[in-house]
């Protein structure tokens, strides 16, 4: 009996063993994103982009002549989720190279970790500063991302509230337990004052909040022309629905977490009207923007939102740098893509600054009848 | 003045809501001295059932309201039967353990995909929502009928509890279980009978709070059950009207610390307020303190 149970491990191990070498031809990449809780969508857009990218590639016969493999995490959208999914891709499946995650708040920790165990890792959405940079302003060079920031976003949003909307009174409602909302809404805050305007208000709420009427109340009786809400689609849906069954007038005013086909769902009628800052939108003329769109729709059905098509162009990029440094070696990729200079993807042609962050344009969108209405392009 | 106005309404719209879930938990402390902390996650469950009642099944608002209250009792009994009862003789702080577990498995099995599902829904509408202006100051049906319901429910319960022939057996088994028994009462009966009330206010508090905030998810009792036990422990645990009046408090005292202070010291002054109350008068604003004999 002894001797078969010894028998059975041996075998066992032997075939692991040659399971194990048989993944020798492939890459695997590991992909951290919210498939549930509040921003499933968000998650939901990058999982396809990611899948479309890397069977396109595949289909090209992969990258160095290996091909691609996906392992997926769900972080649902929990920093510390978000951390543990990170440490169980990089220990247990020993993935080099990590894309994700989407917020800021799961994506700052879990730079933390890719950096300290040298992964190269790439954020599709997250706009935060933080995430490529440590509080004490040192770079994390293993980190990159294929969006804007946030200190951009700010600027942008600022500029065509007192520019094309002509607000000159401006209230900002954000949520003070998320790094993005919170980021983005002191940038919004100095940029808009520095342009000219007032900003009345500027008061936070929690994450688990949903009356919101005290707040909007106070917005009510301030009168501002603009009350810009820099959060996702869950929590704007409620707040812009109860804001204008207050009788608020305000102009709506946001960031690219409006961007989910949900958000008409929540918010109804309230939502018409309102403006944000985007990425990308499929409107776009730009041969590479449409052949994009046709290709996901073809796949999938619908049309890409914005942070689908980043995890499309955060997938081509890690694979355009792999295969330029035809390695796949983690510190020769990363060199590859700091050294990568107009890299052209549907969101823009890409050339890292010094701290990781793509320079490209924004787009502003507005809601109007339940669908999403190109305005106009911002220029770095 | 009219802003002041707005904010008071704001504050009674979320002391209703506080208020349905209050006036269960200290129905059940009141009776069997156990403070259920799965009662917010019924109260969860009651906002699912009315959102399949009117989604689905396509019911009118007062019979979905019903279905999630029939729903949240039957829910409410099963848990007693197959959590609190087999403990009823053990230590109090096994029960309060229970109490945790049951809240942590009914959030996360809702969570599975084969039962609720773990994303924000959008809750539906069953009826438009209309807004009353008086003046400035906006008053929406909805509110209304959170108001009236928490309101109506409250007296329903006090009159059954101190008039019908069940509601003085509960009160018999809350002051001394074991003479209750001697008398005659059904135990088993009249502990069923009081958590199959206290979950079906839960889940009409679900049903409502489902309308005025219309987004649901698995973890959505958490908050409004500890904002609610707040409440309950404010006004008295354990007396019908004091859940009412806590609930009051809290909303009112949330909804213009944001409005004149800061909403970042909101809660932080909500439990201060608690706690203050409990300085002066321990056993709440309208408990009676109590000597314990030895």
């Amino acid at each position: 009996m002894k001797q078969f149970i010894l028998f059975s491990i041996t075998l066992l191990l032997v075939l692991g063993l040659s399971c194990g070498n048989k993944e020798g031809n492939v890459i695997r990449i590991g992909l951290i994103i919210p498939i549930t809780g509040d921003v499933k969508t968000f998650g939901e857009s990058v999982r396809n982009s990611v899948i479309l990218a890397v069977s396109e590639a595949n289909a090209k016969g992969g990258v160095n002549g290996k091909l691609i493999k996906i392992i997926s995490a769900d972080d649902k959208n929990d920093p510390t989720e978000a951390a543990n999914a990170g440490s169980k891709l990089i220990n247990q499946d020993k993935v080099k190279f990590v894309i994700g995650s989407v917020a800021s708040k799961s994506s700052i920790p879990l730079s933390e970790i890719c950096q300290e165990s040298k992964v190269v890792m790439i954020t599709p959405t997250s706009t935060n500063p933080k995430v490529t940079v440590r509080d004490d302003g040192t770079r994390k060079d293993y980190v990159f991302r294929a969006c804007f920031i946030d200190p951009f976003q700010g600027t942008v949003a600022a500029k065509f509230a007192v520019e094309y909307l002509k607000a000159k009174r401006a209230a900002v409602l954000y949520d003070k337990s998320n790094d993005y909302s919170t980021g983005l809404a002191d940038f919004f805050k100095d940029n808009f004052t520095k342009n000219g305007g007032v900003i009345s208000i500027f008061e936070s709420y929690g994450k688990d909040d949903v009356d919101f009427s005290a707040l909007l109340t106070k917005v009510r009786a301030d009168k501002p022309d603009i009350l810009f809400l820099p959060d996702y689609y869950t929590k704007v849906g409620l707040i812009t629905k109860q804001a204008r069954a207050l009788g608020i007038t305000a102009k709506f005013l946001g960031g690219d977490g409006w961007d989910s086909p949900e958000m008409t769902k929540i918010a109804g009628d309230a939502i018409n009207g309102g403006y944000f800052t985007n990425h990308y939108s499929p409107q776009d003329p730009r041969p590479e923007v449409q052949e994009w769109v046709s290709k996901y729709q073809a796949k999938y059905g619908q049309k890409p939102d914005a942070l689908g098509t980043l995890g499309y162009d955060a997938t081509n990029l890690l694979i355009e740098a792999m295969r330029a440094a035809g390695t796949e070696k983690p510190e020769a990729v990363r060199d590859a893509l700091v050294k990568m200079s107009n890299f052209p993807t549907v969101s823009g042609n890409i050339t890292f600054d010094a701290f990781g962050n793509p320079v490209k344009s924004a787009v502003i969108l507005e809601y109007q009848n339940g669908e999403q209405r190109y305005v106009t392009q911002v220029q770095p | 003045m009219s802003n002041f106005l707005q904010q008071v309404i704001n504050g009674l719209q979320l002391g209703s809501v506080y208020a349905l879930i209050a006036l269960g938990y200290t129905l059940v402390y009141g009776i069997i001295r156990l403070i259920n902390f799965a009662h917010g996650d019924v109260f969860m469950v009651g906002a699912y059932l009315g959102f399949y009642a009117i989604l689905r099944f396509h019911l009118p608002f007062p019979l979905a309201l019903l279905f999630a209250m029939l729903g949240a009792a039957l829910l409410g009994i099963i848990i007693e039967k197959l959590a609190y009862k087999p403990l009823r003789n053990a230590p109090k702080i096994a029960c309060l353990i229970t109490a945790l577990g049951v809240s942590l498995f009914l959030e996360n099995f809702s969570s599975l995909k084969f039962v609720f599902g773990p994303n924000y829904l959008a809750y539906p509408r069953p009826f438009p929502v209309v807004n009353f202006n008086v003046g400035n100051v906006t008053i929406s049906n909805i509110q209304i009928i959170v108001f009236v319901v928490a309101i109506v429910l409250m007296v329903l319960l006090q009159l059954f509890v101190s008039k019908t022939k069940t509601g003085m057996a509960m009160r018999a088994v809350s002051f001394d279980k074991s003479t209750a028994q001697l008398m005659g009462i059904n135990i088993d009966y009249i502990i069923s009978i009081t958590f199959g009330i206290g979950s079906a206010l839960a889940g009409a508090g679900g049903v409502l709070y489902g309308i005025a905030y219309p987004q649901i998810n698995p973890f959505m009792g958490i908050m409004p059950g500890l904002k609610a036990f707040v409440a309950a422990v404010l006004g008295g645990i354990g007396i019908i009207p004091g859940a009412m009046l806590g609930a009051g408090i809290m909303g009112m005292v949330e909804v213009l610390t944001s409005a004149y202070i800061s909403s970042a010291m909101r809660d932080a002054i909500a439990f201060l307020v608690l706690l203050i109350v409990l300085l002066v008068k321990p056993a709440g604003l309208l408990g009676k303190s109590s000597i314990e004999k030895v």
